[in-house]
């Protein structure tokens, strides 16, 4: 199966390829409003046809790419990173340290985030740059998801820390920072690694969600979160079915990353 | 039409029995359920359908029409009227209602102190009225001089009951009996009112009335094409199209409305402002142009498509008799605008433009959330200002969160939004345009009127308001609205057409453009 392992490699390279080149490829200018031409059909003009004032989807879906399929991932590295980080030190402490793990964990799933991201647009200036916007958008969606995967990680790690490879691995000496790389990283990369598929389009959604309280990814920059807002307008999709390109991106990165995964990770 | 609406009464009685509830969505959180405090338009629905009035305006014929008062004089040549009240009128809860809930009531709205926008439509030039009930069924408001429209303000006073509470009872056909915040308003006939139909069936018909509060468009027009609402009060222009082709019958234009869409800039001495930004924003000469570079008639076809036309003022151009027909729509002409901005310094520089210290002139725009026309009449505005290197940042806020910066906080800079006029004659917007009043759009609540223009208006409208001739009164306010064109404090966008839709099952309906549309006679709507 290695070849359908290189071809999602090819795949995936290329949707990050496409972002970042979007400024080269793209044929339009992302907020460029030919407002002739608002809600044309696709065309040699506009490949994927024109947005209700007129700016061509295809330019718009290659600049979005940009801002999600390269942010979406990094907030979600961020997540696990941070949830692998909280998770070994609750482990590695006392019960104690545990409980309050425990605790801290329940409150943050809990908590109904909305609310804070509301208090936040109170707090922030409303002439927030769009790049500081989608920076903290992201970094903030990133800070707040590490909940769910450190439970995860903290019952994976001990579950480990009872077992017998790992109690033999203990008496016969071998350093704790061994049994960590050697032992137990191999077990939380499938974690992380399934974490992240989850992840990825959770925080592609939850941007869409956050521009309805005026932060996330502002106008007139486009991301798949934004672009997928249209799907709320069944007729727009009935007469351009291109306006399901972004989720349709989103399916084909999601489905790589499966395939990157090996069996025997998958399997665990 | 009076040939139909004496059609319906004649079969209203066969459906008057059955238990129905009508159902429909109002776009946010209603902010208060008083109706002395109706600040935004979702607290003017539900007042709509709970208060009592003295006298109501039949929204289709015009006319004056009796409710809590059976009868009423104008005297003493349009200073003082008198209104006689029914007997045994009675609030929701059972109370008795008579003259002096009346006295209280207006002396509540007149009370500086409540800081009520009611209250600033019953003030005259020289004063409050005085408020006399002789007995329980007689009351006189006696004003210093003559009062405009003496007889018609009264359609907006709703009588409240001496207890106020959370959910305050009500003597017209609806009171609120369940509100559940972000979810519904429920409103359930009001058992004690007056009004019978001409079988002697009372009335209303409907048993409860479910006011679902519903940010999202789409959703409400998802629901009403399943069938779960029976009413759409307004519509945006696309999916009014969609309603035509899917539910026939169901879409109804009702012509061009007295709304109009704008935008405005923050010109209060808020602490949140820079000096520079507010000196930008109390120039006329920035205001105009701004307003000069936006292309008004792309917006009618784009966004509207088709279904609004370019505004002149704060009057809309299909109100015959107001509008001042010397006003003309300002056309999109981008290098006027940078002319004129070059004259109060302004200059460009790589693209940019920048004020005479230097600071890039960039600032921005707020508008309610889930608007998908509002949403795409900032992205337009922003690009017409992209175009004279004016930086816009689109913010769409909750409708709760834009209220509160607007009137309260004044934590904004420039604001696009829309005004639902209640009625053709423009004394109603007085609260609006009068410098001390808190819906004043760029400056709330003005101590003292910041600018001579200002002061100017002001006097106008007070003049007018003591005005029994309308011609009169039109010169003056024709006046106002060249006032308001010279200075441009709000720059008039469009006039949208008024679009709805109502389901053929819901019978009795009298749409008409002036609010609120197809509910003004809810006591006699029914569903089969």
């Amino acid at each position: 199966m290695k070849w359908l392992k290189r071809a999602a490699l090819v795949v995936l390279a290329s949707i990050a390829l496409m972002g970042i080149l979007a400024p080269q490829i793209a044929p339009r200018p992302y907020d460029a409003q030919s407002r002739e031409s608002a809600d044309a059909p696709p065309s040699s003009a506009f490949p994927m046809g024109a947005d209700e004032i007129g700016r061509d989807r295809f330019s718009r879906l290659l600049y979005g790419t940009r801002v999600s399929a390269l942010l979406a991932p990094a907030a979600a590295c961020v997540s696990i990173v941070l949830a692998l980080g909280i998770s070994f030190v609750a482990v590695s402490g006392s019960r104690i340290v545990f409980f309050g793990f425990s605790g801290l964990t329940t409150i943050c799933l809990s908590l109904p985030w909305i609310f804070l991201f509301i208090i936040l647009r109170a707090k922030l200036p409303l002439n927030t740059g769009p790049a500081l916007s989608v920076g903290l958008t992201f970094g903030l969606m990133g800070l707040a998801g590490w909940a769910w995967p450190a439970r995860v990680f903290a019952a994976s790690i001990g579950e480990m820390k009872q077992s017998a490879w790992l109690m033999q691995a203990r008496s016969a000496g071998v350093r704790e920072w061994r049994i960590a790389a050697v032992g137990m990283w191999p077990h939380l990369r499938a974690i992380a690694l399934a974490q992240f598929r989850i992840l990825v389009p959770a925080y592609v959604l939850s941007e869409a969600s956050l521009g309805l309280l005026g932060l996330g990814v502002p106008e007139p920059l486009p991301s798949w979160g934004n672009l997928l807002r249209d799907l709320q307008h069944p007729d727009i999709v009935r007469s351009n079915p291109w306006v399901l390109a972004p989720l349709g991106l989103l399916c084909i990165a999601m489905v790589c990353l499966e395939l990157l995964q090996s069996s025997r990770e998958a399997a665990l | 039409m009076k040939l139909l609406f004496a059609l319906l009464l004649c079969v209203a009685p066969a459906f008057g029995t059955a238990s129905k509830e009508l159902r429909f969505a109002i776009p946010g959180e209603p902010k208060s359920f008083d109706p002395l405090h109706l600040e935004e338009s979702n607290s003017q629905t539900i007042s709509y359908l709970t208060s009592g009035v003295l006298v109501k305006i039949n929204r289709v014929t015009g006319k004056l029409e009796p409710e809590l008062a059976d009868s009423w004089e104008i005297r003493e040549g349009g200073r003082a009227i008198v209104f006689h009240m029914r007997s045994g009128l009675k609030f929701s809860d059972g109370s008795p209602l008579n003259a002096n809930d009346v006295a209280r009531t207006l002396a509540r709205a007149l009370d500086p102190k409540e800081a009520s926008p009611t209250g600033d439509t019953f003030r005259s030039s020289d004063g409050p009225p005085a408020v006399q009930a002789a007995n329980a069924r007689d009351i006189t408001i006696r004003y210093k001089s003559p009062k405009a429209n003496i007889d018609r303000l009264f359609d907006q006073l709703g009588i409240t009951p001496a207890r106020s509470g959370k959910l305050p009872a009500s003597a017209g056909p609806f009171f609120v009996s369940e509100y559940r915040p972000g979810e519904y308003v429920r409103l359930s006939r009001n058992p004690y009112y007056w009004k019978r139909d001409p079988e002697g069936h009372q009335l209303p018909y409907l048993d409860s009335v479910r006011v679902d509060i519903q940010t999202n468009h789409d959703i409400e027009l998802a629901r009403f094409l399943r069938g779960e609402s029976q009413m759409i009060t307004r519509i945006e222009p696309d999916a009014f199209d969609r309603v035509s082709k899917e539910k026939p019958g169901a879409a109804r234009n009702l012509g061009a409305s007295f709304d109009s869409e704008f935008l405005w800039f923050n010109e209060s001495p808020s602490k949140t402002l820079p000096d520079w930004k507010r000196r930008w924003f109390t120039s006329a000469a920035f205001r105009h142009a701004i307003s000069g570079a936006i292309h008004r008639d792309d917006i009618a076809r784009i966004v509207f498509r088709g279904h609004a036309h370019p505004a002149a003022g704060p009057i809309s151009t299909a109100n015959a008799f107001w509008f001042n027909r010397s006003l003309k729509p300002r056309t999109a002409d981008p290098q006027a605008s940078l002319k004129l901005l070059a004259t109060e310094g302004f200059h460009q520089s790589g693209g940019v433009l920048r004020d005479r210290e230097g600071h890039a002139v960039e600032f921005s725009l707020i508008t309610n959330s889930g608007n998908t026309v509002r949403e795409r009449m900032a992205q337009l505005i922003q690009e017409d200002l992209g175009r004279i290197g004016i930086r816009v940042n689109i913010v769409a806020l909750d409708f709760g969160s834009l209220i509160q910066r607007i009137a309260k906080t004044l934590d904004y800079e420039g604001a696009l939004l829309g005004f639902a006029n209640v009625e053709e004659d423009p004394i109603e917007e007085i609260n609006v345009w009068l410098s001390s009043g808190p819906q004043h759009p760029w400056w709330p609540s003005e101590k003292s009127p910041a600018t001579p223009w200002e002061a100017r208006i002001d006097q106008l409208l007070l003049q007018q308001a003591s005005e029994p001739s309308r011609e009169a009164r039109k010169k003056t306010v024709d006046e106002v609205q060249r006032i308001l064109e010279e200075q441009e404090p709000v720059i008039y966008l469009v006039n949208p057409d008024y679009l709805c839709a109502i389901a053929p099952s819901v019978k009795g309906v009298q749409a008409s453009p002036a609010p609120p549309q197809a509910l003004w006679n809810i006591e006699r709507l029914r569903i089969e």
